[in-house]
């Protein structure tokens, strides 16, 4: 679906149209990411960032790919064909290496802020639901290719991080470490599970590709939402996707690749852990065993539950945990408020800003040892966590008087409040 | 519905953390000795342990960093004299010597000077060991783990290739270690008599836990001969093998700055251009 003044597409040169008629592959992408989508003129900055995650995804495929080449998923020589060959025999393999670790954290960065421009504007609510779901799935899919990913290189913290995440399944009661060792192929990490995670790590990046095109296509049947929240009206609501946003989105890439080179070439050991450069031992545990940062917020989760009460503490934390992130399922029908836009919902807006203060706090736990002080900051925070998405915002948006919204898209535009982002409308109060 | 079960769901979980909320606090409470920041009761190792190692000061660190060819020769040779008895470097081979400066003809000398390469005897199918040749990585120190352990107290001297990527604090944690042997401080014993050095180890405050396997390898000034007129003191020579560790764990850290700045100045300039064009496209358009 499109708004019916949609540019369409017209092919001027007969190969082109000769095209059109049996491919009509050009007209898709026109429709899709070029002047025949009509998007709201209002979007901020915020809006940049899915073009960025699909910039960040096909990074990860290519360099991932030459990678593969000279990987080996071999328990005795997957540390020795990462760090002997790829970072010192191969050309540009260091760089290679480095772009690829360094591209999962910025996938990451580029995703969270996706998912909280999400959070902020309403982006989950009718008519684009399914969007959000997809999204949601999108999110699961890149935090198990990660984790995978992260087995890979075989140091200790990728084969104690794989110890701890597959001890997940070991919580369910009685047959769990039956499927722990039927996941790994044995008791412990070793041959088996490394070639599975290879494969599979290769394979979940396609998946994802594909999900992101299903994530696109639903994002087109209702079009992009925008700052205000507000349905787009008519023709001066709108300007095309090429060249309006493709521009803005070169600059967003630009910036983009600014501060990812400067990771690449300056910090490359700046997210990582030194443990890493130490070859697997099963035989000796590191003193912290602490998983990527993007993990962080929901390990401080799955540490906060520490009694066992009714059900044992462990399997509490991995229900927490995978509940954690299952909930944004149900998200679109949770805040039922109509009122997409946070900018127009002060109480809900506060709300938010307490969310992303605790995921933030909940990471700096998560990255911590499990000092009693660390748990017990956690645990507020876990708790809080649930309740906002559970409690506090299906409350809010029962009881909440919103603020005035502007009659339209170009309205706000006029009145100089068109793209205005959450900085902005939390200074302006 | 879905409202009605979420808000069940969030406060059961809310409800199991504020259990496990009072059992954490009533535990830190009642406990005799207080250890809400560190989890552990107090012990030789969280008082006596240098957490922060002091700045080994080397040229390769920060984003401009480069090496000091000469500085690396030097580590090198403390490298190939002192350490290269217990440690391997076997990520290492010859031929990347030509990074410290060294020509073709000189790396050839270096890996011909080492006879110990294994190999096989052409001959008979025993196994042998033959000379070195450029393409030949460095020789391991012991030929495995059992053999390490053997000679070493039932240790293992860890592989120095990643040695300064391998430890928080990198160089300048390899630098204050080996300049940071020290009798045990009398504080220490009287606070902690259990906690004195066990015959065969060595008290050492950056190491984690103080007591460390090897030996002090560095003693005594000149125990290496540098030919550049350097003063082979300890602590020349720790800062020099430190700055070659940062060169076997790191050896493309010159291109790699390089190319980062070459791609930082493109990026930036491009990053302007886009933006130029994003406000020459959208200049008829308010938004």
């Amino acid at each position: 679906m499109s708004f019916p003044w949609a540019n369409h597409y017209e092919p001027k040169q007969p190969f082109m149209r000769w095209l059109d008629e049996k491919l009509p592959l050009p007209r898709l992408a026109y429709n899709a990411v070029g002047a025949g989508y009509p998007v709201p003129r209002n979007l901020n900055y915020f809006w940049n960032f899915g073009v960025l995650a699909g910039a960040a995804l096909a990074i990860q495929i290519v360099t991932g790919i030459v990678l593969a080449m000279h990987y080996h998923s071999d328990a005795a020589s997957a540390f020795s064909s990462v760090n002997g060959t790829i970072m010192r025999d191969v050309n540009a393999g260091w760089f290679l290496r480095y772009a690829h670790a360094n591209g999962a954290s910025m996938f990451f960065i580029v995703v969270y802020t996706h998912i909280f421009r999400g959070l902020y504007y309403g982006s989950y609510k009718a008519p684009r639901e399914m969007v959000w779901l997809l999204g949601v799935v999108i999110f699961l899919l890149m935090m198990a290719t990660a984790f995978m990913g992260y087995v890979l290189p075989w140091g200790q913290m990728s084969f104690w991080g794989a110890q701890v995440i597959t001890g997940f399944f070991s919580a369910i009661p009685g047959i769990g470490e039956t499927i722990r060792v039927w996941l790994l192929g044995g008791y412990a990490p070793d041959d088996a599970a490394l070639n599975r995670f290879f494969s599979l790590h290769y394979l979940l990046p396609f998946v994802i590709a594909a999900v992101i095109i299903l994530h696109i296509w639903a994002l087109h049947i209702p079009g992009s939402g925008n700052p205000t929240g507000v349905d787009v009206k008519g023709e001066q609501d709108t300007v095309p996707f090429h060249p309006y946003y493709t521009a803005k989105d070169g600059f967003g890439l630009g910036v983009f690749l600014l501060l990812f080179a400067a990771l690449v070439f300056f910090f490359p050991d700046m997210l990582g852990h030194p443990d890493n450069y130490i070859a697997a031992n099963p035989l000796q545990t590191p003193a912290h065993i602490v998983p990527e940062w993007y993990f962080w917020p929901f390990y401080a989760i799955l540490r906060s539950f520490t009694s066992d009460f009714i059900l044992p503490a462990k399997l509490w934390g991995v229900l927490a945990m995978f509940g954690s992130i299952l909930l944004l399922f149900f998200l679109p029908w949770l805040d039922s408020s109509p009122i997409r836009s946070n900018n127009y919902r002060p109480k809900a807006r506060t709300a938010f800003w307490v969310l992303v203060a605790d995921v933030l706090i909940l990471g700096y736990c998560g990255g911590s040892p499990a000092d009693p002080v660390y748990v017990i900051v956690a645990q507020v925070c876990s708790a809080y966590y649930f309740l906002h998405f559970l409690v506090i915002l299906p409350w809010i948006a029962r009881t909440e008087r919103p603020v005035a919204l502007p009659n339209s898209i170009t309205e706000a535009v006029l009145a100089g409040k068109g793209g205005t982002s959450p900085a902005e409308t939390a200074l302006a109060h | 519905m879905v409202r009605w079960i979420a808000a069940l769901v969030g406060l059961a979980f809310a409800g199991v953390l504020a259990i496990a909320l009072v059992i954490t606090v009533w535990g830190v409470a009642t406990d005799s000795t207080p250890k809400i920041w560190t989890g552990a009761p107090k012990s030789a190792e969280t008082e006596f342990h240098h957490e922060h190692p002091r700045d080994a000061g080397l040229s390769s660190a920060g984003v401009f960093g480069k090496f000091d060819k000469q500085q690396l020769q030097r580590g090198f040779q403390v490298y190939k004299e002192v350490c290269s008895a217990c440690h391997s470097l076997k990520y290492v081979a010859f031929r990347d010597l030509t990074g410290l400066g060294y020509s073709e003809g000189q790396v050839k000398a270096i890996a011909a000077s080492f006879d110990n390469i294994p190999s096989v005897n052409p001959d008979t199918g025993e196994p042998a060991t033959r000379k070195g040749v450029p393409a030949d990585r460095f020789p391991l120190a012991f030929a495995n783990d059992i053999a390490a352990r053997a000679a070493n107290n039932n240790a293992i001297p860890p592989d120095l290739s990643y040695m300064t990527r391998a430890r928080h604090g990198g160089a300048d944690y390899v630098y204050s270690l080996l300049t940071g042997y020290q009798d045990q401080p009398a504080a220490l014993l009287k606070e902690f008599p259990e906690a004195k050095t066990p015959t065969g180890l060595h008290f050492n405050p950056y190491f984690a836990n103080l007591n460390i396997a090897m030996p002090p390898p560095l003693k005594s000034e000149g125990q290496v001969q540098y030919s550049d007129g350097t003063k082979p003191t300890v602590d020349n020579m720790a800062r020099d093998v430190a700055a070659f560790l940062v060169w076997t764990a790191d050896p493309n850290l010159e291109t790699r700055h390089q190319y980062g700045f070459f791609a930082v100045i493109f990026l930036l300039c491009s990053s302007v251009l886009a933006f130029g064009a994003y406000r020459n496209i959208w200049r008829d358009v308010k938004h």
